[in-house]
């Protein structure tokens, strides 16, 4: 087994031997003495007005101990999110209901199965109400979801660049100039970016436990950020943030749907007060669909005008995004996340626009993505779409628009400053490495035999990593939970006296591996072997106050606070060691024995004797070192990260069916300095496969009265492994100079990159049909049915 | 997640099974298309009789002129048995293509066939091989042709006080041939069926002599597609011969519009999926 | 109504209603939370223990169908603190992120090499294809499956295929 633990090893995971024999804790593990349990009465309608709630019956069925609506927490407000625009979400329904699913009632019971067979006795009666749940329909304003409110439009976001109206009309004005031109193509797609179903395989789950003598809250959930949970219910019940403990326990998947607080965190420490017992609820798949955040959801046109060569002269962008009825976390915020990357990697003129519309159904947040992979998919399919129409290699195309290579920060044309690029290269690999002539005439050769093979390419940049705190000015921060904190990273890194070392992150793995990388991280800057290294993270008690695990920011900021923190260590230690060695520190390196003296083998002083000094601090004498062998950096980097790509997919369409299988999907992915490349590689492994999810398979289906088509596994369908290839990895290597490790963010590139990808391959394959786009997912029947519409 | 609240026998013999079989009783075998729906409370009988620990119902035995297949044969046994294999290919295939591995270990082909699922594959499987239902109750035994067992979507000929015991399959002939084929909801073959299609043919003398071909996930049941059949005995199988009896796929048939496909896709497909089978069975032959 | 079985070698009973799922069973009266419940209908194969011999989804079947048989969960699996190739194998090849799916998939993955010594990528793909996994994109948990079968061969497994591989 290979345990190196210098950066750049594949180190195999620490927290592996647990969770491969099934002793790892997830929060529906943790059952403490006298649990009762919840189970919640939802709405059948997407909108409709409560007359009454008539909660007797279940009052009195076996092992019921409560029943609560909203008229028991009305005093509690509505549920707090960071960012609330138009209207946020209430902790339960009170007089009106705004999309099915929605929480009416709250049964706690002695077990689960009586909780929920209770649910089934509360009798409500409703007031059904014309719905509107497609956000086409919703933008008219026609049916209001909230009938206080002047309209169904929150917000609209536009760039080019944002926050320069002046600028934004002279960009309309190039790019209506260019498309005036006698010499110009102008290339639009109207695209559907479909509403997706997160679906990270351990449901979600809240212990919460009410300790009546210290007035203190201690609760376990499945959450991508604790600190913000532990805000949420400080404020909602009045405490101190010292009052409420929160842990993030193992938590199984995260992907954005746990990046959220929810209404059941707050109302299982409600029943975990008022009955003065734990209280516990875990979600079904099933009800999935009205208690958690969904993703995506865009429609809109992408339109591109260039020569007939490849120079592209101005790319627009005009979309409508579903909120769902209510806003919780990031709602609003996630196609600005995607204004973010709204021009990609390009340098022509880009005209930006996202309006976010509500609609009777359940509120989108984030997922894998947020905002990036809706805006990659457009920007991607219409480049590739106009230079099918200029016939012109698509690599090509991009190469000819892509920013320059820079080491230094250059400003997109959508606003932002970008970190590190270089995007030529990166694709030159792409093809070097799949032997895309190669592929090219394999496809060629194909459709001389009569079958539709084709072959996609895109190339993505992103950003990730979500910092500085600076973007708490956009209202990116902890602050509406009571705690103004913002995207900074956090790393505390502890030698004990036994000189084992502690570690403590502000963040919290659904997955990513952070007790192996960071245990990485530590031990390069100390020499101590990772065996020895312990990493705590979500928890909010042990940590710092910590911002959480999403937008890829865990290792490129949390981790660098961290590596940053054991470099302090580390130089402490080498002054303690200079001074037992009566040595300069600057002669001092450190391994897995002690200090040494560079080049003098001979004089060493062991770990023990570091440490020993660094907690008996008398031994360090009249050195003005200070006791203790620790340090904690808070770490706020001037930037994001901004990782980039290219990936490559061959499929085969059977023209019959309409059927797709993907033969190859090659990927050049650059993450700057790599700490793990096995992490990493299961990273872009997972989030290609998300993207492929999007791409084939995956939508969520609301009927017209709003209800959930789609609600069970059994109708969405996520990728398993019959269905997908093996994946081929590359990689190109340009480091970020905004923090000390060279890492850009990878968690969510592979999603970002891939879905447009795979509909690139198949509108390719079916080019010689006249295809031009098709929606996704790219199930058999759209497929088919697109073939049909090209041949008239 | 939670089942409501329901009796449970699990009679040791036929007479035990026959006898707990009151009003508001629901046999189980294997489980897998009852439970999940009693999970998802759409159905709760008053008692589950489970007859998984019937004797002697787990084998598929050589009866001479068929081959029988108990009511506790799981689907994966089905697809891997060697009789089956060489009797009714069609259903063997079907049977393959059923669920996934773990449900192939629990889920019995009797189980399937009485579920009548519009969309399952087993049932055309079965149609094909122009199967026998044995289906017993305290009163007595009845067998029931392939062709009248399946009535409606969720419903077979086999009533609530009844148990499919076992099912006869006609010994195939060296000139007979059967396949099954699908497209699934995933794509592929995985998953149920967005449309499926299961022949036999029986050859002579370079012609087709016979034909039966069933149609699923198409219709509002799994059913025999015999204007198919009928276009397709007297040819010669060629491919041009097959491509005019596919036609008639959807003759007579209510083609259901679902998540997975307009009419007129599933239109298309149930005549592209009786094409493909009908050719493999050919090959089988 | 009263249920014994033998789970993980041990003698157990225990009086459950009829509508107690095996995976309840486990979890809550054995605490064996080591199986995990992941969705409603059959489809995750999270809860996937081997009931005699076999791999099954245990939230689809009831405890009382269980009576009298032999389960092996993924607590089960190693043997005097010895992994179980196929943990193994998930381990060195990287073949779980969250681990939620990861006790069922093993449970599924040991059934199929128990079955076929030696399967082809795509028997493995479609061996496994009754457990989600929504972190890997499924490469390296046939990476893992592959270098368990090798090791239970007492063959060399295939290296490792991410980049730098040492």
């Amino acid at each position: 087994m290979a345990t190196s633990s210098a950066l750049g090893g594949s180190v195999r995971r620490r927290e592996d031997p647990a969770l491969i024999q099934g002793k790892g804790l997830y929060t529906d593990d943790y059952i403490p003495h006298g649990t009762a349990y919840v189970a919640f009465a939802r709405s059948p309608y997407a909108s409709a007005t409560i007359n009454s709630i008539d909660t007797s019956a279940a009052e009195s069925a076996d092992g019921v101990v409560a029943v609560f609506t909203a008229d028991d927490v009305s005093h509690l407000g509505d549920l707090i999110a960071q960012v609330v625009v138009a209207r946020g979400r209430p902790l339960m329904a009170g007089t009106k209901v705004k999309h099915v699913g929605e929480a009416v009632a709250m049964v706690v019971a002695e077990s689960a199965r009586q909780a929920r067979d209770a649910v089934d006795l509360i009798d409500i009666d409703y007031d059904p109400h014309k719905a509107v749940i497609d956000m086409r329909e919703a933008v008219k304003d026609e049916v209001l979801v909230h009938d206080d409110l002047e309209s169904n439009t929150v917000v609209a976001w536009e760039a080019g660049p944002f926050g320069d109206e002046e600028a934004i009309a002279a960009t309309k004005q190039t790019i209506a100039d260019a498309k005036d031109r006698d010499d110009t193509v102008t290339v639009s797609i109207e695209a559907v970016n479909q509403r997706l179903i997160p679906v990270a395989i351990e449901p979600r789950s809240v212990v919460a436990e009410w300790d009546d003598g210290y007035q203190r809250f201690r609760v376990h959930t499945s959450s991508q950020v604790p600190h913000a949970l532990m805000g949420a219910i400080k404020t909602t019940f009045g405490l101190n943030a010292n009052q409420v403990h929160v842990t993030a326990p193992e938590v199984g998947g995260g992907f954005g749907v746990k990046l959220n607080v929810y209404n059941d965190e707050i109302l299982t420490c409600f029943a975990a007060q008022k009955l003065d017992r734990p209280i516990k609820w875990t979600e079904s798949r099933r009800e999935a669909p009205g208690s958690s955040i969904q993703g995506r959801g865009w429609v809109g046109t992408a339109t591109v005008v260039g020569t007939n060569d490849g120079e592209i002269l101005g790319y627009e962008l005009d979309v409508l995004s579903d909120m769902g009825a209510y806003e919780q976390n990031f709602t609003a915020a996630i196609p600005f996340l995607g204004l973010f990357v709204g021009s990609g990697q390009y340098k022509f003129p880009t005209h930006w626009k996202a309006t976010c519309v509500f609609t009777n159904t359940m509120t989108t947040d984030a997922y894998r993505g947020a905002g990036r992979p809706e805006a990659a998919y457009y920007l991607e399919r219409v480049i590739d779409a106009y230079a099918r129409e200029i016939g012109v290699d698509p690599v090509e195309v991009r190469k000819k628009n892509f920013i320059d290579k820079f080491d230094e920060a250059v400003v997109s044309p959508i606003g932002f400053a970008i970190d590190t690029g270089d995007y030529s290269t990166n694709i030159d690999k792409l093809v070097e490495v799949s032997d895309y002539e190669a592929l090219k005439a394999e496809r060629d050769k194909a459709r001389e035999e009569g079958r539709y093979v084709g072959i996609g390419v895109s190339a993505y940049c992103e950003v990730c990593g979500f910092a500085p705190t600076a973007l708490s000015e956009l209202g990116f921060s902890w602050a509406t939970y009571g705690l103004p904190a913002g995207f900074y990273g956090t790393g505390l890194v502890r030698v004990n006296p036994d000189t084992s070392v502690t570690v403590i992150t502000g963040t919290g793995p659904s997955g990513q591996g952070h007790q192996t990388s960071w245990a990485q991280l530590v031990s390069d800057r100390l020499g101590i072997p990772i065996e020895k290294i312990r990493v705590i993270h979500g928890d909010t008690e042990e940590s710092p106050m910590g911002i959480g695990t999403f937008g890829s920011r865990s290792l490129a900021v949390d981790g660098a606070a961290t590596f940053d923190a054991a470099e302090r260590v580390a130089r402490k230690a080498k002054n303690i060691a200079a001074h037992l060695l009566e040595a300069s520190a600057e002669d001092i390196e450190l391994d897995a024995d002690g200090g040494h003296v560079v080049g003098s083998p001979d004089s060493t002083v062991p770990w023990d004797d570091i440490a020993a000094a660094a907690y008996l601090p008398h031994r360090l004498g009249e050195s003005e070192i200070e006791g203790g062998l620790e340090s904690h950096v808070v770490f706020d980097p001037p930037n994001a990260t901004w990782p980039f790509g290219s990936h490559l997919a061959m499929v085969e369409v059977d023209a019959e069916t309409g059927n797709v299988e993907i033969l190859r999907y090659i990927t050049v992915d650059d993450c700057g300095n790599v700490v793990n490349p096995m992490i990493v590689a299961g990273q872009v492994h997972g989030g290609i496969t998300q993207g492929i999810g999007q791409a084939m398979f995956e939508e969520a289906v609301y009927d017209s009265d709003g209800n959930m088509l789609t609600g069970s596994l059994l109708d969405y369908p996520i990728p398993t492994a019959g269905d997908l290839p093996n994946f081929e990895l590359s990689s190109t290597v340009t480091p970020t100079n905004i923090n000390s490790l060279g890492a850009k963010g990878i968690g969510e590139a592979g999603t970002i990159g891939s879905a447009q990808t795979i509909v690139n391959a198949v509108v390719d394959a079916l080019a010689p049909l006249g295809v031009k786009h098709v929606d996704m997912p790219l199930r058999p029947k759209r497929v088919w049915a697109a073939i049909q519409e090209a041949r008239g | 997640m939670y089942p409501r609240s329901f009796d449970y026998v699990a009679p040791n013999t036929l007479a035990e099974a026959f006898n707990a079989l009151g009003d508001n009783c629901k046999v189980m075998a294997g489980g897998m298309s009852l439970i999940p729906l009693m999970k998802m409370r759409l159905f709760t009988p008053g008692v589950v009789v489970d007859i998984g620990n019937l004797p002697d119902m787990d084998q598929i035995t050589d009866e001479g002129d068929h081959i029988k297949v108990g009511a506790l044969v799981r689907h994966g046994t089905t697809a891997s048995d060697g009789l089956i294999a060489a009797n009714a290919q069609a259903l063997a295939t079907a049977a393959a293509l059923t669920g996934d591995v773990q449900v192939r270990n629990r889920g019995t082909t009797c189980g399937a066939l009485a579920h009548a699922d519009i969309a399952a594959d087993q049932p055309a499987g079965a149609l094909a091989a122009d199967a026998v239902m044995v289906v017993e109750s305290a009163g007595g035994s009845r067998e029931v042709a392939a062709s009248d067992f399946f009535v409606d979507s969720l419903t077979s000929a086999c009533g609530p006080q009844e148990i499919l015991t076992h099912i006869k399959i006609p010994k195939a002939g060296e000139d007979e041939g059967s396949a099954y084929d699908k497209l699934g909801r995933r794509g592929g073959h995985s998953d149920y069926a967005v449309a499926g299609a299961a022949a036999w043919v029986k050859k002579s003398n370079g012609s087709i002599e016979a034909a039966r071909v069933a149609l699923t996930g198409v219709g509002t049941k799994p059913q025999l597609a015999e204007s198919v059949a009928e276009a397709l005995v007297g040819t010669d199988g060629s491919d041009a011969a097959i491509e005019a009896a596919a036609q008639h796929a959807v003759d007579g048939v209510v083609v259901l519009e679902d998540l997975y496909g307009s009419e007129e896709y599933k239109t298309h497909l149930a005549k592209v999926y009786v094409g493909r089978a009908i050719k493999q069975a050919i090959a089988n032959v | 109504m009263e249920v014994s079985m033998t789970v993980n070698g041990r003698e157990v009973s225990a009086d459950v209603e009829p509508r107690t799922l095996l995976v309840h069973f486990l979890r809550e009266e054995l605490r064996l939370t080591g199986t995990h419940v992941g969705c409603e209908t059959g489809y995750c194969g999270a809860c996937t223990v081997h009931v005699d011999g076999q791999a099954i989804k245990s939230c689809t079947m009831l405890a009382v169908q269980a009576n009298g048989s032999e389960v092996k969960t993924i607590e089960g699996l190693a043997s005097n603190g010895d992994l179980h190739p196929v943990q193994e194998g998930f381990w060195e090849r990287h073949g779980l992120q969250c681990g939620f799916c990861t006790p069922g998939m093993i449970m599924s993955a040991t059934a199929l090499l128990d079955e076929n010594s030696n399967p082809s990528e795509d028997e493995i793909r479609h061996g496994i294809e009754g457990n989600l996994c929504r972190c890997t994109g499924y490469h390296n948990i046939v990476r893992a499956v592959e270098y368990a079968g090798a090791k239970m061969r007492g063959e060399d497994p295939p290296p490792p295929d991410w980049e730098g591989a040492e």
